[in-house]
């Protein structure tokens, strides 16, 4: 059982890290990112930000009442203060605070 | 920037993944206890893989005997959204030396949001980069040790602090949509996950998402560029 359980721990680091290690495995010493890739790389993080978003909504999709009203409430307060203020940590504390009373709410 | 000017700055970049970690990986030990594991399995687990959800998802897959198999099968897919995250830190991970084994390895959902808010010169970029790693695995690996050793001993409940990450998120992106030009790729990342999350679902829709909104980008980028070249 432990055996089993190590090995499958080890299994998963290896996959994991392989996964992480892959674009600097694909283009280390001479041979360098192509130019559309390179491209990809700086306008990517972009996109990924927008994606991110929609995957810590994903459990809306799933509890429209209890998770979905809150979450779009929270986000609403997160996007308005930060619009007001501009201070990432006031607008995660009160996006954070109102998302969680929202769900004891609901 | 000097050594201890760039820790400080890290430490109050890494707040939000501190919140975050800390209560998640605490729900990741609690997971882990009550699956029967030992709390130096989560530690284990959380110092060597290091990944939210694939945690949650290998404590039911090792508490039911899954087969070695089905549980690489499952990293491989899970965790694939890591490669997209390392390509765009190629670059600048190849400058940091020995460095650059540990930034790959710390590369999250979290970090890789984080790294992108620092608002510095490149050479200060690579001095906070590196403590704001080590900071925000150790908030996994303490969170996950606390959830495994403390369990339900927490008097009050914590339900939904995580929400800190959501917004740390949507705070980037309107950071973004604010100083971009072109507003394409931000609502492409949109549209495209909304449409996978309905076609494939919670658990699935991350990969084809992000391949699908690559292809596309790669797409636009040779076209503006060869509109950029025209002009």
């Amino acid at each position: 059982m432990t055996a089993y359980i190590l090995f499958a721990i080890l299994v998963s680091a290896m996959i994991t890290f392989g996964l992480r290690a892959l674009p600097f495995a694909v283009f280390s010493g001479n041979r360098s990112m192509p130019g559309w890739l390179k491209q990809l790389g700086t306008i990517l993080p972009s996109s990924i930000m927008a994606v991110l978003v929609v995957y810590c909504l994903k459990a809306v999709k799933s509890d429209v009442i209890g998770t979905g009203i809150p979450s779009a409430i929270a986000v609403a307060v997160v996007v308005l203060s930060y619009k007001w203020k501009h201070s990432t940590f006031l607008s995660i504390i009160l996006g954070t605070v109102a998302y969680m009373i929202l769900i004891r709410l609901m | 920037m000097s050594k201890k000017e760039s820790i400080q700055y890290a430490f109050v970049k890494s707040i939000p993944v501190l919140c975050s970690y800390i209560f998640l990986g605490m729900a990741y030990g609690i997971l882990m206890q009550q699956a029967g594991f030992a709390w130096y399995y989560s530690v284990l687990v959380s110092m060597s893989i290091y990944t939210g959800a694939f945690q949650f998802v290998l404590t039911t897959l090792l508490a039911s005997g899954a087969s070695i198999l089905t549980i690489a099968v499952t990293a491989l897919f899970m965790n694939s959204r890591q490669t997209f995250y390392s390509l765009s830190y190629v670059d600048v991970f190849n400058q940091m030396g020995r460095k650059k084994l540990f930034m790959i390895h710390s590369l999250t959902d979290e970090t890789f949001a984080v790294n992108y808010t620092l608002d510095l010169p490149a050479e200060d970029k690579r001095k906070v980069m590196f403590p704001l790693a080590i900071m925000c695995h150790c908030y996994w690996v303490c969170g996950s040790l606390l959830g495994s050793v403390l369990g339900q001993l927490i008097p009050f409940s914590t339900d939904g602090i995580d929400f800190c990450m959501t917004a740390l998120f949507v705070i980037i992106f309107v950071d973004q949509w604010e100083k971009a030009e072109r507003h394409f790729p931000a609502l492409l990342g949109l549209g495209v996950a909304v449409a996978c999350l309905l076609i494939f679902g919670e658990n699935q829709f991350m990969l084809p998402a992000l391949i699908i909104v690559s292809a596309v980008l790669v797409l636009y980028n040779s076209r503006t560029g060869k509109a950029v070249s025209a002009e």
